[in-house]
């Protein structure tokens, strides 16, 4: 198992009080397998990806729970031994490319300072690999475009650099924090086909994390849906898509277009997601969920079947059948 | 980027006729340096002898008109009190206020930069309280006030340092400094410390802002998630983007260094043309005062340019491309 995740919470201790951003997940993600961690904004997903980095900021701070990569414990670690770790056992991509490169240094310093991060490789060397990685995601000619700042690349293509700075090492795992979220439907395709291949080709695992169904669909073997904090429901992604139990599960999935017939209005959740500060007890969902009663007072324990997860009361498991 | 200096160059050029008018006007209506020149007890004769010596009696545009096609031939006219010529004067003097504005400058990046960088990266510390409200103080003191006590406490209390004149002066590569002597040092700390006080809680402040603004940004978490050390994050990733407004700013604050340093020359008596130029406006002294406000002008413009090619070197967003 390349990753293990028990128990994971993540707070923040702010004055106005403690928010919970991630309260209690546990995932595990094999080797060369893709997790798809999907949520609404402010479910805590992103967090839960900084988390296993290590790089979440004050007044941020992993209050429990294991993070076992390969079985070693990477919580409590310092900031240097998680150093040896980022970008060369774990990377990451971030949401927004036109944010994630430095717009004052050039492709070329910004792909050799990561080889060299890790690797005391002479700068020929650097650049070689960095022209490599390039390649690898299809950056037409990468030889000239290293030169480059990243403001004469497009959205897309400063993505595609963003992975690539993420495949220098060729990680176990990366962890894509929303990747194609800012970039448009034809773009995110392309750049979904990418790390795909990828994965598959280096038996890298991925933690897909995205606020978009239809995207993890495509692309995951394992979905976990998180809400408030928590993962909600978790399964293989057909059996998670094609018979959702958890209702807010099931409330997204009426909330994507593509599964209605054509001019058919969409079905929203009604009501927003609780805030991280003020969380009430009990079901985190039930003030907005259609099969909510009096027992959801109380916070659901897991149930599982046959490598099906979720966190309910009421499962919709006729409904499915 | 050719093309771009040559228009600015041209640009400059407007400039400086422009304000030589200015100058040239202004000069002639504060007063009339015959008033002053001239002992009251002097015969009318001899007045209208010296009138005319002077080219004061004829109009103002002949007079202007006179002194630009002088100019043009390099010729700023001659000091009124010195007999000298003007720019000769002003060139004499210049070295001694350019050696004490760079010596300021130093100062103030080399301290400055590290100090907004331990503030900037631990806000609401201690240090960081302390470091700024040392900046605010740097801001509003008068800078006479701040001399006068640093001569009391370096020069009389403590007696470690001289506190006037520029000292002995040595060659460094044919340039004559007082970096190149001790005495000449120990004569350049008093005045370039009270000069750079200014600058270097503006360089602290934009320092401290600069990194409070870049930390919590994507690609510098993005370069965490790299591996990278923190130390090549802050003195690669964070001081690369803080450094295109410190140029900026301390580019533009240079010319007022020069500017400043009227009061700080006079304070330490230090030989410079800040100290010339108050002299020459107290007698009226028409041609160098309207020289060195060129000579002055032209290094703004200088400066302004250096600072703009800098900062298209600094961030290549603004490359100075043949189109603009």
């Amino acid at each position: 198992m390349t990753l293990k995740v028990e128990n994971l919470r993540t707070y923040f201790f702010t004055r106005a009080g403690v928010a919970k951003a991630v309260d209690g997940v546990s995932f595990e993600v094999g080797r060369g397998e893709i997790l798809g961690l999907v949520g609404e904004s402010g479910s805590g997903k992103s967090i839960t990806g900084f988390s296993v980095l290590g790089l979440v900021d004050p007044p941020g701070r992993v209050a429990g729970g294991r993070i076992l990569f390969h079985g070693e414990d990477l919580v409590g670690r310092s900031q240097g031994e998680m150093r040896t770790l980022r970008g060369k056992k774990i990377a990451m991509i971030f949401q927004d490319p036109m944010m994630t490169l430095n717009p004052v240094l050039s492709i070329e310093t910004q792909m050799v300072e990561t080889v060299r991060a890790h690797d005391r490789v002479s700068k020929a060397e650097a650049r070689a690999r960095a022209v490599e990685a390039l390649g690898l995601v299809g950056i037409p000619s990468p030889d000239e475009r290293l030169a480059a700042y990243p403001h004469q690349f497009s959205g897309g293509m400063r993505q595609r650099v963003a992975i690539a700075i993420a495949l220098l090492h060729r990680p176990e795992l990366i962890i894509a924090d929303e990747p194609t979220t800012a970039l448009d439907v034809t773009i995110q395709s392309q750049i979904l086909a990418v790390i795909q291949g990828l994965s598959r080709d280096f038996g890298m695992s991925l933690i897909w994390i995205s606020h978009d169904l239809g995207v993890v669909a495509g692309l995951a073997h394992r979905i976990a849906v998180m809400y408030a904090g928590r993962i909600v429901e978790t399964g293989e992604t057909d059996t998670v898509l094609d018979s959702p139990v958890h209702p807010y599960t099931i409330g997204l999935m009426r909330s994507v277009p593509a599964n209605l017939e054509r001019g058919e209005p969409l079905t929203p959740i009604p009501g927003m997601a609780p805030p991280p500060l003020g969380r009430s007890a009990g079901c985190p969902f039930r003030l907005r969920c259609f099969a909510a009663t009096a027992a959801c007072e109380i916070e659901p324990e897991e149930a599982t079947a046959d490598g099906h997860r979720w966190r309910c009361f009421h499962p919709q498991i006729a409904r499915a059948a | 980027m050719t093309i771009f200096i040559i228009r600015r160059f041209s640009q400059s050029l407007f400039v400086v006729f422009l304000t030589s008018l200015l100058v040239f006007v202004g000069v002639y209506a504060i007063g009339n340096p015959v008033d002053i020149l001239i002992p009251a007890d002097a015969s009318f004769a001899e007045r209208e002898a010296a009138i005319r010596a002077l080219g004061l009696d004829r109009s103002l545009v002949a007079q202007y008109g006179t002194f630009l096609v002088n100019a043009l031939h390099g010729d700023f006219g001659r000091s009124f009190v010195f007999n000298q010529p003007a720019i000769s004067l002003i060139f004499q003097r210049l070295p001694a206020t350019l050696e004490l504005a760079f010596v300021a400058l130093a100062i103030a990046l080399v301290l400055g930069i590290p100090l907004g960088l331990i503030a900037g990266l631990k806000p609401r510390s201690v240090t960081d309280e302390t470091i700024m409200t040392g900046s605010i103080l740097g801001f509003s003191l008068p800078n006479f006030w701040q001399g006068m006590m640093l001569i009391m406490i370096f020069s009389v209390w403590l007696g470690w340092l001289p506190s006037s004149g520029r000292g002995e002066s040595g060659e460094i590569f044919g340039i004559t400094t007082s970096l190149a002597t001790w005495d000449g040092l120990a004569h350049l700390i008093l005045p370039a410390t009270n000069l750079a006080l200014f600058q270097l809680s503006l360089v602290i402040r934009l320092t401290r802002t600069g990194v409070r603004e870049t930390m919590p940004l994507d690609f510098i978490k993005f370069a965490r998630a790299k591996g990278l050390s923190e130390r090549r994050i802050i003195s690669v990733h964070v001081m690369k983007n803080i450094l295109i407004p410190i140029v900026t700013v301390v580019g533009m604050e240079f010319g007022s260094l020069i500017a400043f340093a009227v009061v700080t020359e006079t304070i330490f008596a230090w030989p410079g043309i800040g100290k010339l130029l108050i002299d020459s406006i107290t007698v009226l002294d028409r041609p160098v005062v309207v020289a060195y406000l060129l000579v002055v002008v032209t290094m703004f413009i200088f400066i302004n340019l250096a600072v703009d090619i800098v900062y298209s070197m600094l961030d290549p967003r603004i490359r100075l491309s043949e189109t603009q």
